[in-house]
């Protein structure tokens, strides 16, 4: 094995396959339901944590094939990359987090009409601008 | 690392100097929320603060320890933002870590305690022995006692990271020929903050720093444990509890209930009076955690779990049927239905009782 395998690289399944009781699948889908209708009919925006659930081993899979996928994916590339998956549900996103080495940090079911890591902060417009004006008044080539 | 510039930046121009991006920095937080069982919305102010948060000096001393919290907290998920927020903090002195040896490492703790007075966090793994004035355990010639008194002298805050430092751990194990005591034992006048586990989980380690810059002096449960790591329960929260509530027991570790992912409770799982973030964190990158891969929890991050009457005695038959027993297991409740708000109350021995009997009743009933 080289020295940079992952501990994902190394075939080995921890738990059997096994049917275990489904308990926090349809908790969730509901909880979404209500999170949609928030977000209709007050703007209130929410976000589940997947990884704050005692999720049993294919809970997590059922979830997101009940889900679905629908017509948008955006990608981020900041301290590892990160997948924002629209699902077949407008307005219900499957957002994954990753770090460096690719590993799972964060997962969330988050609702709204656009994840909130999306939006750039107000700072960073500002040093954008900032950067900018600086391009424009020092760059001669035009 | 202790440069003059970088000792004057707050955490976010450290972290920033390093190529971190707020949105990179904002799915740290978010991380970190989650295991503080925050919201996850809660990411946005635990981003705000840390930003402003200057980089504090920490000490780090190791004692009677086997030096795993360290292994933990450094096979964490570098280089991942959390090494990043260690490297973001000053650490001054840990001499497993450290490139200087002999009397420059000392020198450089001294340096770090004289600068820093009152102000540095002092970081402990590891027992102290006290039986025959401390000399089972010396570094540079100071025992252990001399040197934590020294160092927490000056110290804002103490975190006692791993069971031994926290509780005595194995050391302090029947017969602990050593004397070995937790920190608490000893330091009376300042806060400590206990973060137990044989090790702990690495970001658990990273998290309580974290929330302490973040937040201040965290809320402890009864243990010294931040609530916001070690308020989970792992039987409350393990996915394999619908078969305990159903009677569903392995009954050795290779049996039909075994293969199937029924409840271990029989085969000595400590699940019920353990309290730490395994079973929603997990291990190794959030792969699995004991009771995932077919092992009961042995209770590693409560005090005494080496002497708590065997790995693979069930709790109804450990040393939980004596009263000396009950008494080290505090928060039995939340195993059966008893509320929160009988946890911390080791006082309370008709509380103990009940929760015994009903502990021995739920257990006659699934036979």
């Amino acid at each position: 094995m080289s020295t940079d395998a992952r501990l994902i690289d190394i075939p080995v399944i921890s738990e059997p396959a096994m049917t275990l009781p489904s308990m926090n699948v349809e908790p969730i889908l509901h909880e979404v339901r209500h999170a949609l209708r928030r977000l209709l009919e007050t703007g209130e925006t929410s976000m589940i944590d997947l990884r704050a659930m005692p999720l049993a081993p294919g809970e997590e899979e059922k979830i997101r094939t009940r889900l679905g996928t629908g017509e948008v994916v955006i990608q981020l590339d900041a301290m590892g990359p990160s997948t924002l998956t629209e699902t077949a549900y407008s307005g219900v996103w499957w957002v994954e987090h990753r770090n460096p080495n690719d590993v799972v940090t964060g997962l969330y079911i988050e609702v709204a009409k656009v994840p909130s890591i999306v939006e750039p902060d107000r700072q960073d417009l500002i040093d954008a601008v900032a950067r900018l004006n600086d391009d424009l008044e020092n760059n001669d080539d035009e | 690392m202790t440069s003059k510039k970088r000792q004057d930046m707050t955490i976010g121009e450290a972290l920033r100097a390093n190529g971190v991006s707020r949105r990179g920095f904002l799915k740290f937080c978010a991380a970190t929320a989650s295991l503080m069982a925050l919201p996850p919305g809660a990411a946005t102010a635990i981003a705000a603060a840390l930003e402003k948060a200057k980089r504090p000096s920490v000490i780090w001393l190791s004692f009677q320890e086997c030096t795993g919290c360290t292994e933990s907290l450094t096979r964490s998920h570098s280089p991942s933002i959390e090494g990043l927020i260690f490297d973001a903090i000053s650490l001054d002195y840990h001499h497993t870590l450290q490139a200087a040896a002999g009397h420059g490492a000392e020198a450089a703790r001294e340096e770090a305690m004289k600068e820093h007075h009152g102000k540095y966090i002092l970081v402990v793994d590891g027992s102290i022995p006290m039986k025959d004035d401390g000399v089972y355990s010396t570094i540079a010639g100071m025992t252990n006692l001399a040197m934590l008194k020294e160092a927490a002298a000056g110290a804002a805050a103490i975190v006692a990271v791993g069971t031994c430092a926290a509780y005595g751990g194995l050391p302090a194990a029947d017969p602990n020929p050593t004397g070995a005591v937790a920190v608490s034992e000893i330091i009376k006048d300042k806060p400590i903050i206990n973060v137990s586990g044989c090790p702990p989980i690495p970001v658990v380690i990273t998290g309580v720093l974290a929330q302490f810059l973040t937040f201040g002096l965290p809320e402890l449960d009864d243990l010294g444990r931040p609530k916001a790591f070690y308020g989970q329960n792992i039987h409350d929260r393990c996915y394999r509890r619908p078969f305990y509530e159903r009677g569903q027991f392995a009954e050795t570790f290779d049996d039909e209930g075994a293969k199937k992912g029924w409840c271990l409770y029989k085969l000595g799982c400590k699940g019920p009076i353990t309290y730490n973030a395994c079973a929603t964190t997990k291990w190794n990158e959030g792969t699995s955690f004991p009771i995932q891969s077919g092992h009961g929890c042995i209770g590693c991050s409560e005090p005494d779990f080496w002497d708590m009457g065997g790995f693979y005695k069930a709790l109804s038959q450990g040393k939980l049927g004596s009263a000396e027993g009950l008494a080290a297991a505090a928060g039995i409740g939340a195993a059966i239905g008893i509320g929160s708000a009988l946890l911390g109350s080791s006082g309370q021995k008709a509380a103990k009782a009940e929760i015994k009997a009903k502990l021995d009743k739920d257990m006659e009933a699934t036979k």
